[in-house]
């Protein structure tokens, strides 16, 4: 999707209005949004809600075998962002997305995309674990069912067992496979949610605040998880806390109403910021 | 001096209570501006006086009219002369006290008025007379009294706020007992009936008989009504209609609540729900009339056409019409569940790479299906108790048959026969009626218990 010259005069003056809001930093991105090897690359996304601006020109890429924090303080636009990444916000009214954003050089805006497989491609884990309503197996095969990966059921049950390793669940389920996902601890949820992401075998793994309704050990696992899964995925990672973002991630970006202010290798962003509201923000002035 | 004029007057005494007990509290404050010394607010002091004004007195005035008539009547007909008394049945002595009444307010009498009942009917209307103003005392004094009361006990300390709260409590529990106790008083009366009529009839004859004739002899020499109560048939009649109700009312309300709740935009909700819920505000005379005189004769035309032979008056044109009656119903409580699912779960399935249609085969309906059931056995259970639409549509024969097109009756049909015109409340026939309500009641109640039951546990599942 190109850029209208309509559209960056309108951007331009939407920066500058937050600039008078914001102080005098300029609110273009610091830092190196490229990386060497781009799974997905995004340039000059923005998001509107109806006439609200969400989004505002944010380019970054994110790399095969990386993950990639995102962190801000609270409707910065992390979350926004990254539900473009696999269009679920389509499924919200009155939402409208421009600029471009590209899996292996497929746009994913494109009008002839589908976005269904998509999402097949670019899975998803949220805020709070969301099993369905079904039994273990079941929630583990819903994703290779819908889509047909499997042709037999010893294909699937391998496929399962292969989801459910992966996410660590495998030797806490093994034995229960029929009982309701939803009977599960919190962190096992979501380790059943991570498993159903992996068993359509994706690309890339967006991942909203998934341990923000989990206790500490649960949180422990799941980074620990997320730090194998690096190996064969793309993870993007919204996070509120900066620990676990300085913990999981390789690359950190630091979104402040709707901008994307830095972006940089984590060990850089939490040591040495380059920005004044990165650093006032990871020294807890403010957010 | 009528008792109206007196209850207005309690009314007003009780507003006048309400300003005294305020002002009191004011008073006893130390004035307007010490009225932060008050335990409770000078509002609920006034409250609390009116309360103990209006609350004794009103009960007195409601227990004096309902005892006053027994009472005055026991104290007459102690006076009246023995040998009027004798030999009545308590239906004629009922028919002298009435004809006494009638004297004493000098309206029209069935017989000419002796001494004795003249007499009595002057002593009938003057002890009423001393009744009403004994009442007139009493509850005013009552009021009053009430009124003093209080007055002594305002003083800042008083908790007036509780004690104001705690009697709106007991006339909140004596309110909603009101709606228990008639429902236990309905199902009673019912119970007390049919146990007569068993007394009569075998309920084995009643549920397991396929002969339902409840024309019975009136007259020892009467022939060809013998009575026979086997309710078969019209079990089966009910469950015939209900379930073409069934079949029609499922799948329409339930798609119908599918496409508002997921596929339909905002506009067009906007004017589609109101629009359906339309349907369920159309009285069910009219529903009947439909049935009755569009929807029968269609069906009968387009089975003579077709050359089949279909009653005038037939199970699929009564079934199709309730079952239009019901779509509303199972496709507002389906819309409830299915939107009481939780927008996470649409969103697991749509970022697997579901489409939509395949999240809401395979994950909404699924997960709103027992809030579906429930919603579905409350439908069921209202099929089974519309009468409306099955008497202007059904027909009377008590048909035992499984062809839709052949005319059969349901339980709620036959209640309403052998309840309307003259009857004689004694007859097995009109007892029938009793047996027939009881067993839907139970069978309803039973639907509506496991509905609900079925509709709380899936509540439970996403709080």
């Amino acid at each position: 999707m190109s850029t209208t010259v309509d559209e960056m005069a309108r951007r331009t003056g939407a920066m500058s209005s937050a600039e008078l809001a914001g102080g005098r930093e300029s609110r273009a991105t610091v830092g190196d949004v490229t990386c060497a090897n781009p799974r997905m690359v995004c340039r000059d996304v923005d998001v509107f809600y109806g006439s609200t601006q969400a989004i505002k020109g944010v380019s970054l890429d994110i790399g095969k075998n990386e993950v990639v924090s995102m962190i801000g303080p609270s409707g910065c636009g992390k979350s926004t962002f990254l539900r473009c990444l696999n269009r679920m916000n389509d499924t919200i009214d009155g939402c409208r997305v421009t600029g471009s954003i590209k899996l292996d050089g497929q746009d994913i805006y494109d009008k002839g995309l589908d976005p269904v497989p998509l999402r097949a491609q670019v899975g998803m884990v949220f805020q709070k674990p969301n099993p369905f309503p079904k039994s273990i197996y079941e929630n583990v095969a819903y994703g290779p069912r819908i889509h047909g990966l499997t042709n037999s059921k010893a294909e699937l049950d391998e496929v399962i067992e292969g989801s459910l390793q992966k996410a660590g669940l495998w030797n806490e389920v093994k034995d229960r496979l029929d009982k309701p996902g939803t009977g599960l601890s919190g962190g096992q949820q979501q380790r059943l949610c991570i498993a159903r992401t992996i068993a359509v075998s994706p690309e890339v793994i967006l991942m909203d605040e998934p341990c923000s309704a989990l206790d500490p050990i649960a949180t422990a696992i799941i980074e620990e998880l997320i730090d194998e899964l690096r190996a064969n995925y793309s993870i993007a990672i919204v996070t509120h806390s900066m620990q676990q973002a300085a913990r999981v991630s390789q690359r950190t970006a630091y979104f402040h109403l709707g901008d994307l202010i830095e972006v940089g290798e984590t060990n850089q962003v939490f040591t040495n910021p380059k920005h004044r509201l990165t650093e006032d923000y990871i020294t807890g002035r403010f957010g | 001096m009528h008792s109206s004029t007196l209850l207005i007057i309690v009314l007003g005494l009780m507003s006048l209570a309400y300003y005294v007990g305020r002002k009191r509290a004011i008073v006893s404050a130390g004035g307007a501006g010490r009225i932060s010394t008050l335990h409770s607010l000078p509002t609920y002091y006034g409250l609390y006086a009116a309360l103990w004004a209006g609350i004794p007195a009103i009960l007195l005035m409601a227990l004096w009219t309902a005892f006053q008539d027994e009472i005055l009547v026991t104290l007459v007909k102690a006076e009246l002369p023995g040998s009027m008394l004798e030999g009545l049945s308590p239906g004629a002595v009922g028919l002298l006290v009435n004809d006494i009444k009638n004297l004493a307010s000098g309206a029209i009498v069935s017989r000419v008025a002796t001494p004795e009942m003249q007499a009595a009917a002057d002593r009938f209307a003057l002890f009423s007379q001393i009744a009403v103003w004994a009442m007139w005392l009493g509850v005013l004094a009552f009021a009053l009294g009430g009124m003093a009361f209080a007055w002594a006990r305002t003083k800042p300390q008083m908790r007036a706020r509780n004690r104001v709260e705690s009697i709106f409590m007991v006339i909140l529990v004596v309110f909603s007992s009101i709606a228990i106790l008639t429902t236990l008083g309905i199902v009673l009366s019912v119970l007390f009936e049919s146990l007569r009529f068993f007394q009569e009839i075998s309920p084995l004859d009643f549920f397991f008989g396929t002969l339902w004739s409840p024309q019975t002899a009136l007259r020892a020499d009467q022939v060809g009504a013998t009575g026979a109560f086997g309710a078969v048939p019209l079990f089966t009649g009910t469950l015939m209609v209900s379930a073409i109700a069934m079949l029609v009312a499922v799948p329409i309300g339930l798609m119908s609540a599918i496409y508002l709740s997921e596929y339909a935009p905002r506009r067009v909700r906007s004017w589609a729900k109101p629009t359906l819920e339309v349907l369920a505000g159309v009285p069910t005379v009219v529903y009947g009339f439909f049935a009755a005189l569009t929807v029968a004769p269609f069906i009968r035309e387009l089975g003579m056409s077709m050359g089949l032979d279909v009653a005038s008056e037939s199970a699929l044109a009564a079934g199709l019409v309730m079952g239009v009656m019901i779509i509303p119903f199972v496709s507002s409580l389906s819309e409830d569940v299915i939107n009481a699912v939780p927008q996470a779960m649409r969103d697991g399935s749509y970022a697997l790479g579901a489409t939509q249609s395949e999240t809401i085969r395979r994950v909404i309906i699924p997960a709103a299906l027992p809030g579906i059931v429930g919603g579905v056995l409350l439908a069921v259970s209202r099929a089974i108790g519309e009468t409306m639409i099955v008497v202007m549509a059904a027909g009377l024969a008590a048909n035992l048959t499984a062809n839709p097109l052949d005319s059969v009756t349901t339980v709620t049909v036959q209640i309403v026969t052998l309840l309307t015109g003259d009857q004689e409340f004694d007859s097995a026939k009109t007892m029938a009626a009793f047996a027939l309500g009881l067993t839907l009641f139970v069978v309803t109640l039973a639907l509506n218990v496991i509905a609900l039951q079925i509709v709380r546990k899936y509540r439970e599942q996403y709080e």
